[in-house]
């Protein structure tokens, strides 16, 4: 698992390296800083969701079904309210900002990287979702835990990249 | 041996039906099996591309020639480029790392043994992909069209106004395939060989291959990755109507070069490392000598890994960059010097005073050591920015990596063939064969590459179809058309050899060459449990410490 994680950021490197190269290069508007608005609350969601998933490990690890099972669905609602935000964003630069993928460098660029990062979010969901349903029909144990751990760790990757991206595309990028 | 006594004889169980044969082939998880089955499909892919060389070869025997029009010249050398690294040289260099590494640090089978069938079967539909462009490049109207668009793609070219049809997207889809199936092979190494080395063999006393190996995996995922991320962009630039590379709206056909020569420069030690792995294995057993200075050898391969992630822009000194750009791409490119001639120091000492037998792994390694030292100092001659500005494309260039990839990490493979033929095969080759495929390759490939060198310095560029006549560049071209059809019956020698060998070679038994490493303590080939119970070793050399228990090499390490 860290070696795939080391191969996913160095895909996201590229992209995001494409994205700081391309930053003011758009010859037409929209600019980020025209449409972009910073997404405070879905960031602190995702990035609760490293926590909530990591607390749902240990329960796991120690043996307590319960509370795993409560922490980890507590994750996989955060991670769906951060997709259906960033679904929500994206409707609104599209139809109300006309921002599409072809209007300019910026939409290419930015619809690029937020969308990889949303592709893995997705990923990952499935994925909790997959556990859940197994949880839900009794089937995770404690001897599971070490599975648990590597999904949680391609998670916490997941939330890491956020950071980056966030940092560059709603920040720096603006 | 004790393994010895429960293989069953050949003779005492009917042979299956073909069919099942096939299936078992088919849906294998065996990390020996499926390292045949990357080996025999990259040799298919080898005689592909050494037809599509000789093709351009022909077309370039003399001036004016009309053997093949521009447009199918354009598909050749596209298509060329692209087999030999993808799916030639990568794959061979996967089938050896899957079928040694396990028998070499003393493990039953790789980390993720689906992971691994998952992985050969995605770098092989990527390559039939790639050739399916020949029938579907055009869609389904009109014939088929083969990418033209040279195998490092530079933007504009690729984009929808220039290369129509889909003779591109084959190119791009293929190559994400097999990049996928590069990054699970890579991460199966480095798992296997962290987490499944036998009792005793700490990182210190693994063998020289795995180590290789292990900085060819880190390679991989850190330079296919890249590879990966600008496929994408490039096709969200064909489909989705982006403009990354598209200059009209802003976008760089520079960042293309940058995002695949990040790619382009470090596949080249993914290829060498390997290439290096296998020397460093053979050149010790033909010498009876221990490698000589291997902590060093260690040191100097993970130092050529970290320089060879940054020196990728000295293949971009035409372009025109920053003169800050260029001296730090100079100066990185003179660096990786260093930890290379390392390696080639080492090799001649472990030569050095050893009772030298020249069996036929032996000669392709002493040619690779002569011929990969003349490629580094043309690559010196090319890293330094004012020599490259002259000769930029021109090929010299050609000659001097087809001298790396042909005269170093070909010339080692088929070193490694005949090394570890008897292994996997359980039979002998033929060692008057293989004298002959080695010096008909080794004057074919220098009566093409030496001479080669000098078109370049007179001006030929590379990638033209004809040149006119009396530039002084007849005589040369067609010396390097000679030379390939010595080499091009090389290869045919070495198919036959190991065709016939297979049928009608001696038995060899499971220690040939007496050699030191585990691969050698299991009969051969071996069964797929590999070794009967798992060994533990206490040196690098273990066969040694078994057969010379008076004079152990763990007192000495």
């Amino acid at each position: 698992m860290y070696c795939l994680i080391v191969a996913e950021a160095a895909i996201f490197t590229i992209f995001v390296v494409a994205y700081i190269f391309y930053l003011g290069k758009s010859l037409t508007g929209p600019q980020p800083q025209d449409v972009l608005r910073v997404p405070i609350f879905l960031t602190v969601c995702l990035l609760s969701s490293s926590l909530t998933i990591h607390f749902a490990v240990r329960s796991l690890k120690s043996g307590k079904l319960r509370p795993f099972a409560l922490w980890w669905f507590l994750t996989l609602a955060l991670g769906a309210v951060f997709l259906a935000g960033t679904a929500r964003e994206w409707q609104h630069l599209i139809y109300d900002e006309g921002l599409t993928i072809q209007t300019n460098l910026f939409g290419t660029t930015y619809y690029s990287l937020v969308g990889l990062h949303a592709f893995h979010v997705t990923v990952g969901l499935l994925a909790l979702a997959a556990v859940s349903v197994f949880a839900i029909l009794g089937d995770v144990r404690q001897e599971h835990a070490e599975r648990a751990e590597v999904l949680s760790m391609y998670w916490h990757f997941v939330d890491a990249v956020w950071v980056v991206v966030f940092v560059v595309v709603y920040i720096v990028g603006r | 041996m004790s393994a010895e006594s429960i293989a069953w004889p050949r003779s005492a169980v009917a042979p299956p039906p073909l069919v099942e044969t096939f299936h078992e082939w088919v849906i294998t998880v065996d990390h020996k099996r499926l390292g045949i089955l990357y080996i025999v499909y990259a040799l298919l892919f080898l005689v592909i591309g050494g037809v599509e060389a000789t093709i351009m070869r022909i077309q370039l025997i003399r001036p004016h020639n009309d053997f093949v029009s521009p447009q199918v010249f354009n598909r050749m050398f596209t298509m060329h480029g692209t087999t030999m690294i993808f799916f030639v040289a990568m794959p061979l260099m996967f089938g050896f790392a899957n079928y040694l590494i396990p028998l070499m640090i003393g493990a039953r089978d790789m980390a993720f043994p689906r992971l691994n069938a998952f992985s050969f079967w995605m770098t092989a539909f990527g390559g039939l992909l790639l050739y399916f462009s020949f029938v579907g490049g055009d869609g389904l109207y009109g014939a088929g069209n083969a990418p033209d668009v040279g195998w490092f793609a530079y933007a504009p070219l690729t984009s929808q106004t220039f290369s129509r049809g889909h003779s591109t997207d084959f190119w791009i889809v293929s190559l994400l395939i097999s990049g996928f199936g590069s990054i699970g092979t890579a991460i199966n190494i480095i798992a296997t060989i962290l987490c499944m080395r036998c009792p005793g063999m700490t990182l210190g006393k693994m063998p020289l291959l795995p180590w290789l190996n292990l900085t060819m995996a880190s390679l991989v995922i850190m330079a296919v990755s890249p590879l990966t991320a600008a496929q994408l962009m490039l096709l969200v630039d064909r489909y989705l109507g982006g403009h990354f590379f598209d200059t009209q709206a802003g976008g760089s056909a520079v960042i293309w070069m940058h995002f695949f020569w990040v790619f382009g420069h470090p596949v080249v030690y993914v290829l060498v490392i390997p290439a290096f792995a296998f020397a460093s294995e053979i050149i010790p057993v033909f010498s009876r000598k221990a490698i000589f200075g291997y902590p060093v050898m260690v040191a100097a391969t993970i130092c050529i890994g970290f320089i060879g992630m940054s020196v990728w822009a000295h293949h971009m000194f035409t372009v025109g960059m920053s003169s800050a750009a260029n001296t730090f791409f100079v100066l990185s490119t003179m660096a990786i010097a260093v930890p290379t001639g390392i390696k080639i120091f080492n090799w001649l000492a472990t030569m050095w005073g050893g009772q030298i037998d020249f069996k036929t792994p032996m000669m392709f390694c002493v040619a690779f050591l002569f011929q990969f030292l003349i490629a580094g100092l043309t690559g010196i001659m090319l890293g330094s920015a004012p020599f490259n500005w002259q000769l930029g494309n021109s090929y010299f260039v050609i000659a001097h990596f087809h001298y790396v990839i042909v005269g170093g990490i070909l010339f080692t493979l088929f070193g490694a063939f005949y090394y570890w033929y008897p292994k996997m095969s359980g039979r002998m080759y033929s060692e008057t064969l293989g004298k002959l495929h080695f010096w008909l390759f080794l004057i074919g490939f220098h009566l093409t590459f030496d001479f080669m060198h000098i078109p370049g310095i007179l001006g030929m560029p590379r990638r033209i179809y004809t040149y006119e006549p009396g530039r002084g560049w007849d005589t040369w071209n067609l010396i390097v058309t000679i030379g390939v059809f010595f080499q091009a019956a090389g290869v045919l020698v070495f198919v036959g050899n190991l065709l016939w060998s297979y049928f009608r070679g001696e038995v060899g038994g499971s220690d040939p060459w007496d050699a030191w490493t585990l691969e050698w303590s299991t009969i051969s080939p071996p069964p797929p449990y590999n070794f009967d119970a798992i060994p533990e070793v206490k040196s690098r050399r273990p066969l040694w410490d078994l057969k010379h228990p008076e004079d152990p090499d763990w007192q000495y390490e």
